[in-house]
């Protein structure tokens, strides 16, 4: 129910966004999606913690202590090491060493790397491919329409963790043992292809309803070809929820990733990923080794979180019509 | 009515078809069926002989015929890896998967439920924050990571639950159930809290939102405005309209909640259909792939009919006019 | 002797909106009385407080709309600081409402009997087999054929005026002795709106029911009530006798107001006659509310904020009044 509705002046606009047009940030200073953002402290520490994280990870091999890519330099005298503040720590080491004698940190701060730019990936690939299906299906309609449906009702059978795990499965057995390097792309791919439905989805039901506006009726009289209407002027008007989506979506890819390395299908033992670290120190917790587990997946659980938070206040902010 | 069930199962099988073309060329095309089942030392002419006989030289159209034959019979073929018949593997695994599964599910929908209905309606509330910070924390942490966390604590540290296994299990005709004996009680709630908390914080959040939609609408408004309890306007009037969206997400969840078993039986060595699964990935035992991917699309298709059907009984509207698209 | 206390009096009602640009005063200090059989109409523009002084009488406000002063008394007792509890047997009781809506005011889940006997069994002591009785009465009342088969239909069986007749015949179950109707017609077809207006009227006047009609049609105003206040920006700018106001109203925007009565033709043209719109409450102007579209404003308008003042029979918060005596402008 609208306000107008329930008999409250529209407050929608407040006159003071309805000024004369000004620059873009000052116009983004004022607008409500900032003031929702600066209104709750969590959003901010959210927004915060997403930014170090990235910030760590993008930076990773200037601020790492060590290369925990680098084998030779790795001493099997070190490995299994507690924290430093741990009795029987080693300063090296502030949050102890793996199996291998990787300094845990390091290998988080590459780990987080490689998560973050698996799912960004992932992500923009699942953007890619969901938008633009999306927008034929909804612009063109008719068999187009049909076919590109279909197959996402035949996806949307699968969770997502299982299409990426069949895909990974497949990449497998094509390139047995002739993988080596792959791994990052066919995680990009298997996430990518196991998340575009959504954006189909959406995308397509928001074209049906823009391509029968009156601004796209006029571009069409005045000759404006069905493709550039479709980028010109459709295209803009569905930015919002597939940000949204996007956002929400990329918790989803980091935690997926994470479960695939998980499961052994991911990024391999010398790469370690935030999954892989895990899987590696799950081994190990019943010796007692609680940090091979721990810092990863507080990071993890961490970013995934801090993801989330932002994802729901965009959605909140946004308030496009999503489930 | 009978229209509407028969243009339902006619879009059910249409899914079934697409998936089983789908298994079929997994099963038929990534890599070569004959190399995975023969060994090294096998020559040309036996190779030759064994594609024959397995009709691998028909024309593709046929062997898919017959894929779909064989599959409609349940007989998914041999698995590459451990060389027995798929099916029988797929009979010894359902059970295990199929009580955890159905534990999750209902430690999800008995706790999500009420859990959404009460931060619905006490928005304000301390324990509605306490419900929702819960929930963000419990859709933030991967499911791995949880079970984890509660085998270090509950295993590990208190050494109270057991952190792998079923337990003891009893065998009742071809059914291997855990639920009879202690300690297959006990081997089930650590798997079943991990798989089912991901579900229940959806079933939450899912139930509070249209709980909050359906709160505002004008009928809600209206029995208030005719001075009806608070109890019959939230839960006469408000909870059946919040349950019927709710049903449609839940059965799809349970599909959802097989394939995440995946993870679950891998963090806990539970003998269910997701480690067979997730082992024939690491292993590209392609049988048994395209074998799981059927049934889990199969139990898909049918829950999602059962709800449909459900729908209709439940819904006056769809009832008459059957459902929207 | 005592005179009677009427049935709904509303003394300096404020209701304000906290938002993050400042709390805004939606209902701006109004009073007004409705008699037992009376009905009065609240007119005026989407925004200028109407419905939430009706929502502000039955106390469902939605948060954070609060009441923020004055008092609202129900035959003689207060009832705007009655707690939630207090307030709901008088909800549906002894006063109805109508939303505008018939469409959306039903439960779609629920047969409309099993609503009409759950409302009356909520307010009176009565068996499920009388309150099935009554219902099929209130049925046939309201104008419903074959009231005891149609009880047991669904909401989506009726056509959008049958469904307003059972929302009446919800609003009446229980005997009030005030209903509340916003809007009650606004939704449905032109040829419906007259004979729900009819039947409206006929049950309160049977029943001696007060009725305070919210709408912003004029034509229905002119049609059922005897008494009309008309809101501007959250206050009430003109109170009197109906036939008084159409004929002769004394605030300029009232007689913009009577501009948009509707023809015989039908199509109402809302507002033709007074240029610009309805400030917002975030930027009500100083002076009288009304003064940037006023064509009569002077100078006293635009800096001092005038109250209902006695003018013939009505009142009305004009300054042309106090300038020009008890005689009105024409």
């Amino acid at each position: 129910m609208s306000s107008e509705e329930q008999g409250l002046p529209a407050l929608e606009v407040p006159p003071s966004t309805r000024a004369a047009p000004r620059g873009l940030p000052a116009r983004f200073f004022d607008s409500d999606l900032w003031y929702s953002f600066r209104s709750s402290r969590l959003v901010v520490l959210a927004g915060i913690v997403t930014l170090l994280m990235v910030g760590a990870a993008l930076l990773a091999p200037l601020i790492a202590p060590h290369d925990p890519y680098d084998l030779r330099a790795l001493n099997l005298m070190d490995s299994d090491l507690p924290p430093a503040w741990v009795q029987g720590g080693d300063p090296r080491f502030l949050l102890g060493t793996d199996d291998q004698g990787r300094d845990i940190l390091s290998t988080i701060l590459y780990g987080t790397r490689s998560s973050i730019a698996i799912s960004v990936l992932a992500v923009l690939l699942a953007i890619g491919i969901g938008v633009s299906l999306g927008l034929v299906a909804g612009y063109f309609g008719g068999i187009a329409d049909t076919i590109i449906m279909r197959i996402a009702d035949v996806k949307l059978t699968f969770p997502a963790i299982l299409v990426a795990l069949l895909i990974n499965g497949i990449a497998q057995t094509l390139f047995r043992g002739r993988l080596g390097g792959a791994e990052f792309w066919i995680l990009v791919l298997s996430i990518g292809l196991s998340f575009w439905v959504q954006y189909a989805r959406t995308v397509r039901g928001m074209t049906l309803v823009e391509k029968n506006k009156e601004y796209v009726q006029a571009a069409r009289l005045i000759g404006m070809s069905r493709t550039a209407i479709m980028f010109k002027h459709v295209l803009p008007n569905v930015l919002s929820p597939v940000l949204v989506i996007g956002t929400i979506n990329l918790a989803l890819a980091i935690i997926t990733e994470a479960t695939l390395s998980f499961l052994g299908v991911g990024l391999p033992p010398t790469e370690p990923s935030l999954g892989t670290m895990i899987q590696i120190g799950n081994k190990y917790l019943f010796s007692g080794s609680w940090w091979m587990v721990a810092f990863p997946g507080v990071t993890l659980a961490v970013l995934v979180l801090a993801v989330n938070l932002l994802g729901d206040w965009l959605r909140d902010a946004l308030n496009p019509k999503l489930r | 009515m009978l229209a509407f069930t028969i243009r339902r199962l006619l879009e059910a099988a249409v899914v079934m078809l697409t998936v089983a073309l789908l298994a079929f060329v997994l099963f038929r095309f990534v890599g070569d069926p004959i190399n995975q089942m023969v060994g090294q030392d096998t020559s040309i002419a036996e190779r030759e002989e064994l594609r024959q006989r397995l009709g691998l030289n028909d024309p593709v159209l046929v062997q898919f015929g017959r894929f779909i034959w064989n599959a409609a019979r349940y007989d998914f073929g041999i698995s590459y890896q451990v060389k027995r018949p798929v099916t029988s593997l797929i009979a010894e695994r359902f059970p295990a998967t199929f009580e955890l599964a159905l534990t999750a599910a209902l430690f999800a929908v008995l706790l999500g439920i009420p859990m959404g209905v009460y931060t619905g309606i006490h928005r304000d509330s301390w324990l509605s924050k306490l419900f929702l910070s819960v929930s963000l924390v419990g859709i933030s942490l991967p499911t791995f990571l949880i079970g984890i966390l509660l085998i270090y604590v509950f295993a590990v540290q208190l050494g109270v639950l057991p952190s792998f296994g079923r337990g003891e299990v009893v065998r009742i005709g071809g059914w291997t159930t855990g639920l009879l004996t202690a300690s297959g009680l006990k081997a089930l709630i650590l798997p079943a809290i991990t798989l089912g908390l991901f579900q229940m914080t959806l079933v939450t959040r899912l139930v509070r939102s249209q709980m909050l939609e359906v709160l505002r609408t004008d009928y809600i408004k209206f029995a208030r405005a005719r001075g009806l309890s608070d109890r019959a306007v939230n839960f006469g009037h408000a909870l059946k309209n919040t349950l019927i969206p709710v049903i449609t997400i839940i059965g799809l969840q349970l599909g959802a909640i097989i394939a995440f078993a995946i993870i679950t039986e891998t963090v806990f060595q539970w003998p269910g259909m997701g480690l067979m699964f997730i082992q024939a990935v690491q292993n590209a035992d392609i049988p048994v792939m395209s074998a799981y991917l059927l049934l889990v699309a199969f139990l898909f298709v049918l829950i999602n009919l059962i709800v449909d059907l459900l729908y209709v009984w439940i819904d006056p509207r769809v009832r008459i006019y059957g459902r929207e698209a | 002797m005592m005179a009677e206390p009427p049935v709904l009096s509303v003394r300096n009602l404020r209701v304000e909106f906290p938002t993050r640009r400042g709390t805004l005063l939606a209902v701006d200090d109004i009073s007004f009385d409705i008699a037992a059989g009376e009905v009065l109409g609240i007119v005026g523009e989407s925004g200028a407080g109407k419905s939430l002084t009706g929502s502000a009488i039955i106390g469902l406000l939605e948060p954070p709309g609060r009441v923020a002063g004055g008092e609202i008394r129900l035959g003689g007792r207060r009832i705007d600081n009655l707690s939630r509890e207090a307030m709901r047997p008088i909800r549906g009781k002894r006063i109805g409402m109508v939303f505008q809506d018939p469409l959306t005011s039903l439960n779609p889940l629920y047969r409309v009997g099993d609503q009409i006997i759950e409302t009356i069994r909520t307010h009176l002591p009565l068996g499920e087999r009388e309150a099935r009785a009554r219902a099929i009465e209130l049925l046939t009342e309201v104008g419903i054929q074959g009231a005891e088969r149609r009880i047991d239909a669904y909401p989506h069986e009726f056509s959008g005026g049958m469904r307003q007749r059972v929302v009446l015949a919800l609003a009446l179950c229980a005997e009030p002795e005030l209903i509340i109707a916003d809007e009650p017609t606004t939704a449905l077809d032109v040829s419906i709106q007259a004979q729900i207006i009819q039947l409206l009227k006929r049950l309160c006047r049977e029943r001696g029911t007060a009725v305070m009609l919210i709408t912003h049609d004029m034509g229905v105003i002119a049609e059922t009530a005897n008494r009309v206040a008309v809101m501007y920006a959250g206050r009430i700018v003109e109170i009197g006798p109906v036939r008084e106001v159409i004929q002769s109203a004394h605030h300029p925007y009232t007689r913009g107001l009577m501009g948009s009565i509707p023809s015989l033709e039908g199509t109402s043209d809302r507002l033709t006659q007074i240029p610009g719109s309805m400030p917002r409450l975030t930027a009500i102007p100083k002076g009288c509310a009304f003064n940037p579209r006023c064509p009569l404003a002077f100078d006293r308008c635009r800096v001092e904020r005038p109250d209902l003042m006695a003018v013939d029979h009505s009142l009305a918060a004009c300054w042309l009044v106090a300038r020009e005596g008890a005689e009105a402008p024409r």
